[in-house]
């Protein structure tokens, strides 16, 4: 789509996610980190620090399906997204203690981590949940993984090519489309039980 | 002579060995095959919300739905890399005479080679150690329901049916039950499954299937809203009371604007589906189970004689 804009990670300039706009469209080139909850409980909850640099990375939450290879590397199967809302209190965590950007996921994080996109200058995007095949083509390679006990919810490193189309669902201005979407529901459903 | 030659009453000779190694397989085989191609009944639906779809970011996930089921098919890939938690309802003919300890225990031998065999991700882990069986299966796992039924012109009265449906976490989080009372009547009911829908937003993968359970007991009612989601779509309940409610909570869900994946739009739910039971005169519960837009089903109709029959 001509309305995409192509954003390339890690990102050079720790600054560069604040301009997006929630409802924007956008794909992304070089590398995004897998992590999930078991991940994200051995980081914060048990202090095991990757080796890894999160330093202005895009997350995404997944815990992909793996072939191990006999060289200890890993081929991709099938790879894609989980729903964010589980990891929700790791936010804070991930964008100032370890200085990432962005979080892929679906069904988005809760209102609460907003004001810590805004701080931070982070976005939430929203991937196309279920879409695993499609998603899969887009990854290149699996770069590097950590936390292979926590098989398969490792910390994985991987090598994307146009990924996405991502929708900017949560962004850095205090905007959730998940909080509008949600507020007009409420709305519609009272009107509805005044009709049954 | 071996035991399972013994000739159950009616003279007929109970099943050889072969027949669960072919359970087995089809146990497994259902499972890669719902994990593979979604049922033509849910493209259909799909599709039609596709041409429907009013809101613009609606359409771009409809699009990537479709890109998507057709990028498993091309690359013979899993439709969602969630291989889901394995849920087993079987029809058994009223003259089948298979051995439904041995026909379990091949249905989860078959899952557990599958996992393996294909890399398949393991779910399954202890509630509280969190340990991974690594098999798909464990304590109680695979779900099993079983079904008596008369025969019919589908299904031979000797026949088995595996029906198998992986279901997603994102989907089966979002699950609900309500114990109602008389006086909430049926607007209770109605209030109490869109807000479901609402409460459950964008973490299900909307659009939805919505399957209820109306009746019963809690354990009954919760188990309906489960088979509710293993019907086709484009059905109805064979009651017409409850097809009116299915259709009349269809347009409303589509009205509350959740749209695909929850970023708004005019597709919430691609169906409701009720399955009824009769309850006690001071109840009326009310379950209910969300099915992500890639609706993954099979079955597989396995004769006396092992001869196996896919479908969806």
């Amino acid at each position: 789509m001509d309305d995409e804009l192509r954003l390339r990670f890690p990102l050079t300039d720790q600054d560069a996610l604040r301009s997006l706009r929630a409802g924007q469209r956008l794909r992304i080139d070089g590398q995004v980190i897998g992590i999930r909850d078991a991940t994200q409980i051995a980081m914060f909850d048990r202090g095991e620090k990757p080796v890894m640099s999160l330093a202005g990375a895009a997350l995404i939450h997944t815990a992909p399906n793996v072939r191990r290879l006999d060289d200890g590397r890993y081929e991709k199967i099938c790879i894609g997204t989980t729903t964010s809302a589980r990891m929700n209190r790791f936010t804070r965590g991930l964008l100032d203690q370890y200085g990432a950007r962005a979080i892929i996921g679906k069904g988005g994080l809760l209102a609460d981590s907003l004001p810590v996109l805004q701080e931070f200058g982070g976005v939430y995007l929203a991937i196309c949940g279920g879409a695993a095949a499609l998603e899969t083509t887009q990854i290149e390679a699996i770069e590097d993984v950590e936390f292979e006990e926590l098989l398969p919810e490792c910390l994985w490193k991987f090598r994307v090519r146009e990924f996405g189309p991502l929708i900017v669902a949560m962004d850095a201005h205090g905007t959730s489309l998940y909080e509008t979407v949600r507020d007009q529901a409420r709305i519609k459903l009272e009107e509805l039980s005044a009709r049954f | 002579m071996p035991t399972n030659q013994i000739s159950p009453a009616g003279g007929r000779a109970a099943p050889a060995d072969a027949v669960y190694a072919a359970v087995e397989e089809a146990a497994g085989q259902c499972y890669i095959r719902a994990l593979k191609e979604l049922p033509p009944d849910v493209k259909a639906a799909l599709r039609s919300a596709r041409d429907a779809e009013t809101d613009p970011t609606g359409r771009v996930l409809l699009d990537i739905m479709a890109e998507n089921i057709a990028v498993a098919e091309r690359d013979t890939n899993l439709v969602c890399q969630d291989t889901g938690t394995v849920v087993f309802w079987l029809e058994v003919g009223e003259d089948c005479a298979l051995n439904l300890a041995r026909v379990t225990a091949a249905i989860r031998a078959g899952i557990a080679r599958a996992t393996l065999e294909q890399s398949l991700r393991p779910n399954a882990v202890h509630p509280v150690t969190r340990q991974n069986t690594h098999t798909n299966t464990g304590r109680h796992l695979p779900v099993m329901h079983y079904e008596f039924v008369p025969g019919t012109a589908e299904m031979p009265g000797d026949a088995l049916k595996l029906h198998c449906l992986p279901k997603g976490s994102g989907s089966e989080n979002m699950s609900f039950l309500k114990m109602l009372i008389p006086a909430d009547g049926v607007q209770g009911v109605k209030r109490f499954i869109l807000e479901c829908v609402v409460e459950a937003g964008p973490k299900p993968c909307p659009p939805t299937v919505v399957g209820v359970g109306l009746g019963g007991t809690s354990d009954l009612c919760t188990a309906l809203a489960k088979k509710a989601v293993l019907r086709p779509l484009g059905g109805h309940s064979d009651d017409p009371v409850i097809a009116a409610l299915e259709d009349e909570l269809f347009a409303a869900a589509n009205e509350l604007g959740i749209g695909p994946m929850g970023l708004g739009g005019s597709n919430t739910v691609l169906a409701v589906h009720i399955e009824h039971a009769d309850t006690h005169i001071t109840q009326n519960p009310v379950a209910v189970n969300l099915q992500c837009w890639a609706a993954r089903r099979s079955s597989a109709l396995v004769t006396p004689g092992g001869h196996v029959t896919y479908g969806f």
